[in-house]
């Protein structure tokens, strides 16, 4: 298991470097650069500033020579300093950013789990029943609604109608003067709507996805030798077949770190949320190079280790697997 | 060849009796409909811009109001189908096309071609999809054609691997191998005899595709980056619902429901497809 686990991790080298030289060359080919979106509008910048400007950033240098060195910068983690005008360093920056991000798709993984694995336990035993049908549906509706319009609509009935939730930002104006209750209250005040919206595509596909495994274990025959033996119903299905539904679960959750990634972008665009993904998208917008190859570095980082441990998560869940 | 044609007929004929793949179906064929013929479902001009009427609520004028330029929104609903439409088709197009092959070849020859083709496959699966769009689009002019471009060249490694799998398990049948046997080449081989044979997946992921194309197109155009104004998609729309949002509900609400309902339509008819042509995984 270990030798496994070490040949993964070794493996995920030559996989991020690819994927860095990827980024790289994608970001380098378009067309434009950091340095005309910040000169082209200003009639005082001059050809020769310009040029200095781009010797600063390395940018003159040939790209297999400015792609090296960030390589070189990297083995030894150093992200590099970002393009904006703060000139921060990149790991600075997005270690600011991360523990929100962090907090709202770990909290709406939580919320995923909450509802839906007894929704698709309870759908699947009950198949056919009026449940089961009013779940479906919602399911295949919740599939087809794009987040980031059920997030305006979300706004406009608990923000604006009713005036329950506040709509932007993680909190309020008087945050600061609020003792430690009252700013647990408004930062939870302030998650709930993004929390929500974060989990929602993964609550029909896993409530979904639940319902389909444990139709299948359910069909088994130790669960039919189970029922044979007079066991109560509750542990049959608990006990017997749920243990071995969830099973595959660990995969989906380890599989559902790009998604979640990609999602925050939207989310945190939408409701104001200074995390990663606001974070991502400002650098994109302002061409930051160092700021999205770090970026892309770390995103692609997290979802290789997010395949690793579900493969091990699930070897050492299943001993059929780890014997195999 | 009769034989075939009587598995078709048969395949019809489940899909049609499946309701929900029908009614799937139905939206479909309705939004061809309005892109083919938006004069028939709005009577006024899309980018005709009336700054006295801005912002009105519904009404008998504009049944779905007015936007903050006081264009119809209705008439911005409807020329939006014809976008979502394209980019849907356009990218799983490309996205099917370049998955197709690169599953073909990886299948067929497996060897260093395989090897090759699946780890390029695996680092394309590591970027976080939105994270890849967005880095190429931003940089990109935000023209239609990039969208649809970006949206296809990001798309195509579930087909890859789909088509792959498939592809290892029909070149071993006897049939291909009786191909072989009467000199048949490689490219016979895979076109006549593989290709076929790996449609019905093909076509249940190019329908799921093109609602997920139509999703990721629509929060482009939504952040800004995908669909430019004037040109009307569902997305835009939506940016100007979010900025006008303590004011204006139907901004809102209307091209997410066009959204909702096309997406849908298609998850359902693929699901239909995906039922019919192998009945065995009906209801799970």
């Amino acid at each position: 298991m270990l030798r496994y686990i070490a040949r993964r991790l070794l493996l995920t080298v030559p996989l991020l470097v690819g994927i860095s030289l990827v980024s790289f060359l994608m970001m380098h080919m378009a067309p434009g650069g950091p340095i005309g979106s910040g000169t082209d509008l200003n009639p005082k910048a001059t050809a020769e500033s310009r040029a200095r400007l781009k010797a600063y950033y390395g940018l003159d240098r040939p790209l297999h020579v400015q792609y090296g060195r960030w390589l070189g910068r990297m083995a030894t983690l150093d992200f590099g300093d970002s393009f904006s005008p703060d000139g921060r360093s990149v790991a600075e920056k997005i270690k600011e950013r991360i523990p929100i991000t962090l907090t709202i798709n770990v909290l709406s993984m939580g919320l995923i789990f909450l509802v839906a694995i007894p929704v698709g336990v309870y759908s699947a035993v009950h198949k056919g029943s009026l449940f089961d049908r009013i779940s479906t549906v919602a399911v295949f509706t919740g599939f087809a609604i794009p987040t980031f319009w059920l997030a305006l609509l979300l706004m406009i009935l608990f923000g604006v109608t009713l005036g329950w939730l506040p709509i932007s930002g993680i909190s309020s104006l008087d945050y600061e003067s609020l003792g430690t209750l009252g700013r647990i209250a408004d930062r939870g005040r302030h998650l709930v709507l993004p929390v929500l919206l974060a989990g929602f595509g993964g609550l029909a596909g896993m409530s979904r996805y639940m319902r389909s495994n444990m139709l299948e274990v359910i069909r088994q025959d130790y669960v039919a030798t189970a029922r044979a033996k007079g066991l109560p119903e509750g542990t049959v299905v608990f006990r017997h077949a749920m243990r071995n539904a969830l099973l595959p679960v660990i995969t989906i959750l380890g599989l559902s770190v790009p998604d979640l990634l990609g999602g925050s972008v939207i989310f945190e665009t939408i409701f104001a949320i200074p995390g990663m993904g606001q974070l991502f998208y400002q650098g994109v917008m302002s061409r930051d190079y160092p700021l999205i190859m770090g970026i892309l570095t770390i995103g692609a980082f997290l979802t290789l280790l997010g395949n690793l441990l579900a493969d091990v998560g699930y070897a050492l869940a299943d001993p059929r697997i780890r014997q195999g | 060849m009769n034989g075939s044609r009587a598995i078709g007929r048969d395949f019809a004929r489940r899909l049609l009796r499946n309701r929900l793949a029908a009614a799937g179906g139905a939206v479909i064929l309705f939004f061809f409909l309005v892109s083919a013929l938006p004069g028939l479902f709005a009577s006024h001009e899309p980018n005709r811009i009336d700054i006295v009427n801005i912002l009105r609520p519904p009404s008998a004028a504009h049944p779905l109001g007015t936007d903050d330029l006081g264009r119809d929104v209705l008439a911005r609903v409807v020329y939006g189908a014809r976008v979502s439409l394209k980019v849907g088709f356009v990218a799983v197009g490309i996205a099917t096309a370049l998955g197709l092959l690169v599953g073909l070849l990886s299948g067929f020859y497996g060897g260093w071609v395989d090897a090759v083709l699946m780890r390029f496959v695996d680092m394309m699966l590591c970027f976080p999809t939105f994270f890849l769009i967005l880095s190429v689009i931003a940089f990109l002019d935000p023209s239609i054609l990039n969208i649809m471009a970006v949206i296809g060249l990001t798309g195509w490694m579930g087909v890859a691997r789909l088509v792959r799998a498939e592809t290892l398990s029909i070149k071993e049948r006897d049939f291909v191998a009786a191909a072989r046997a009467q000199g048949a080449g490689d490219a016979r081989i895979i076109f006549r005899h593989v290709l076929p044979n790996t449609l019905a997946p093909i076509l249940v992921a190019a329908t799921l595709g093109v609602a997920g194309a139509i999703l990721t197109e629509s929060a482009l155009s939504f952040l800004g980056i995908g669909v430019q104004p004037p040109t009307p998609s569902w997305g835009n729309i939506l940016t100007a619902g979010k900025d006008n949002i303590e004011y204006a509900w139907w901004l809102s609400l209307f091209p997410g429901l066009a959204i909702l309902f096309t997406v849908l339509g298609y998850n359902l008819l693929g699901e239909g497809i995906r039922d019919a042509a192998d009945p065995r995984l009906k209801g799970r």
